[in-house]
């Protein structure tokens, strides 16, 4: 478990309540749903004791804030002004008066209760049907409190599983490229923050450039490349032990590096001598496989989350398209065929998708095709934007954006946004700093 | 008279169009006569390995090939190369802004090699030349315009010892 954390969760109450609201996830952001989150009840003592652990206030107030605030980020819910409420946190999570949640218009209410035993966080939640007057569902977690900010984050992840339909993508990470400095000297850093912009952490100090991390199916581990000694080589990095390593022994620059779905494989690009080819390193044996051999650049391997099939980026018919093959490297077949140019073939964890980057007419998009090709929808235009990366329900995409500079090449910047598979709640993503190169974890509670 | 009103105003026509295909002419190279096509041409960020010896060459949007002034520059280099014999270089390749990050890698990586074989056809040694691509993440001009894409288009050579 990623950062040997202590985690425990208990179920409860396992309801078998009657599906009553439903959250429509295919249609964006047109109608979010109206949800009151009341603050966690918590007693004097807990609070007492939290306070001095946590140096939090009222900690069943700040969870309920994150599980407010990621309900919004979502687009899908409208959560209610706090002042608005009418019942006591704790009278509410015992038997909310269904009337005054109706008359603020809350068609769902999320409740709850924060105790400290045994040193440990216990935190309990409801969520209600206000409508039906009914309890949808109850749960109970434990943990060292450290970790409650993620119990906000799971109570989200239920939340949303619970009223649309489909897993949630709360209790993740980001990964990205911590940029600052001139753009002609961009110090670059591995960075690593939860998914709502907390607990942000520098992985590595700077010293040389690194580029595209992207996460293990498990989470401990990053591929990425780096510059380190001057030679941009793939290295592997154990997030919990902050060991590196490189990745194989190539007698020159690897780059573009994912996991297969298994983890049991990194797949990235080799260059040599002008030409740059696809390969496979098992990290058990070793064992190197060419996958691709082509006079062209072949780049941005990505697998189908079944591990049969690889998209990629290449430039073999004289432009930058995107291309779907077996995992051996036989069958490949051009799937883009719009007008301009294609690269950063990502494979939707679903299986369904791809989504790319698109430069036409001297402009940035990012879009979404079937993973034969057709139905290509573009997301968002800009002036430079690239490197969608999927949250692991396959419903949002995080990617990197640039501004352009002025005339004197002042005023750049890069940061992170996500945009909803639907194209509607497109919103920037909070960073310390600049940013670049998202790469998005699996649940992390899964 | 049809006809020669007709040549009348076809020769109208065409002194139109030779007077805009020469303001469109004279505009490209006043505004950007520091490129040619979309190469840079120009001298603002070349450093000189040894008098009269160019460090950087030039290359069009998305492209590897060598034009003839960056064919001048190198043969100058290998010139200088064999005379300075105990001198090893580098060949950083790069490219410009607009194109995504790990295709930009392979490219600049391509860059450099053209530069590399083209050394290479001058005898000079390829255990002497090693490549390094940087792709986008060193361009030398920070602006958002295609003259500066033009200039961060290019290869350089290093003194590596």
């Amino acid at each position: 478990m990623l950062l040997r954390y202590l985690f425990i969760l208990l179920i409860i109450i396992p309801i078998k309540a009657f599906a009553l609201i439903e959250v429509d996830i295919t249609r964006g952001n047109l109608n979010p749903l109206p949800v009151a989150v009341s603050p966690l009840s918590i007693d004097n003592k807990s609070k007492e004791n939290f306070k001095k652990i946590l140096k939090q206030e009222d900690l069943g107030s700040e969870i309920s804030i994150v599980v407010e605030n990621n309900l919004r980020q979502s687009g899908l819910f409208n959560p209610l002004d706090k002042n608005a409420f009418l019942q006591e946190p704790d009278v509410a999570n015992l038997k909310p008066r269904f009337e005054d949640w109706n008359l603020i218009k809350a068609q769902a209410l999320v409740t709850g209760k924060v105790t400290f035993v045994d040193e440990k966080l216990r935190v309990e939640f409801r969520l209600w049907d206000v409508l039906a007057g009914k309890e949808m569902m109850a749960l109970a977690f434990t943990t060292v409190p450290s970790n409650w900010r993620r119990v906000g984050h799971i109570i989200t992840d239920k939340v949303y599983e619970r009223l649309t339909g489909e897993k949630g993508y709360f209790d993740t990470r980001i990964i990205y490229v911590s940029e600052e400095g001139p753009k002609t000297k961009r110090i670059k850093k591995l960075a690593i923050m939860d998914q709502d912009g907390f607990n942000n952490k520098y992985l590595t100090l700077g010293n040389e450039l690194v580029l595209t991390p992207r996460f293990s199916p498990t989470n401990q581990m990053v591929t990425y490349l780096s510059y380190f000694r001057n030679l941009p080589r793939v290295y592997l990095l154990d997030i919990e032990t902050g060991m590196q390593e490189v990745v194989g022994d190539f007698p020159g620059m690897t780059f573009a590096p994912r996991f297969s779905p298994d983890g049991k494989k990194i797949i990235m690009s080799f260059a040599k001598d002008g030409n740059s080819d696809i390969y496979t390193m098992d990290l058990e044996n070793r064992i190197v496989e060419r996958i691709t051999n082509h006079p062209s650049i072949d780049t941005s391997p990505s697998y189908s989350p079944d591990g049969k099939q690889i998209t990629f980026n290449s430039d073999r018919s004289g432009y930058q398209q995107i291309y779907v093959m077996d995992s051996n490297g036989k069958n490949v077949k051009r799937i883009s065929f719009g007008n301009g140019l294609y690269g950063t073939p990502v494979w939707s964890p679903r299986g369904d998708l791809i989504a790319f980057t698109k430069l036409h007419k001297g402009k940035f998009y990012i879009g979404v095709m079937r993973t034969d090709g057709k139905g290509e929808r573009l997301l968002t235009e800009n002036f430079y934007q690239e490197a969608p990366s999927w949250s692991p329900n396959g419903r949002v995409l995080i990617f990197y954006r640039e501004t352009k500079t002025n005339s004197k090449g002042e005023g750049f910047s890069a940061k992170l946004w996500s945009i909803d598979l639907t194209g509607y709640n497109e919103k920037m993503v909070e960073t310390e700093t600049d940013a670049s190169d998202p790469s998005w974890s699996s649940l992390l509670s899964d | 008279m049809n006809l020669s009103k007709n040549l009348k105003n076809g020769f109208l026509i065409l002194m139109a169009c030779l007077v805009l295909t020469a303001c469109a002419t004279k505009k490209t190279s006043t505004t950007s006569g520091q490129m040619q096509g979309d190469t840079y041409t120009g001298t603002d960020t070349v450093k000189e390995l040894a008098k009269g010896v160019p460090d950087r060459v030039f290359f069009a949007t998305n492209e590897t090939v060598l034009t003839t002034a960056s064919r001048e520059t190198l043969r100058k280099q290998a010139g200088w190369l064999r005379k300075n014999s105990d001198i090893n270089v580098v060949l950083e390749g790069h490219a410009d802004e607009r194109g995504t990050r790990e295709y930009n890698l392979a490219l600049g990586e391509r860059r450099a090699n053209s530069a590399k074989d083209y050394l290479m056809t001058y005898g000079i040694s390829s255990d002497r030349i090693s490549v390094l691509s940087y792709g986008k993440e060193r361009p030398v001009d920070s602006g958002s315009n295609p003259l500066a894409w033009s200039k961060n288009r290019r290869s350089v050579t290093v003194k590596a010892n």
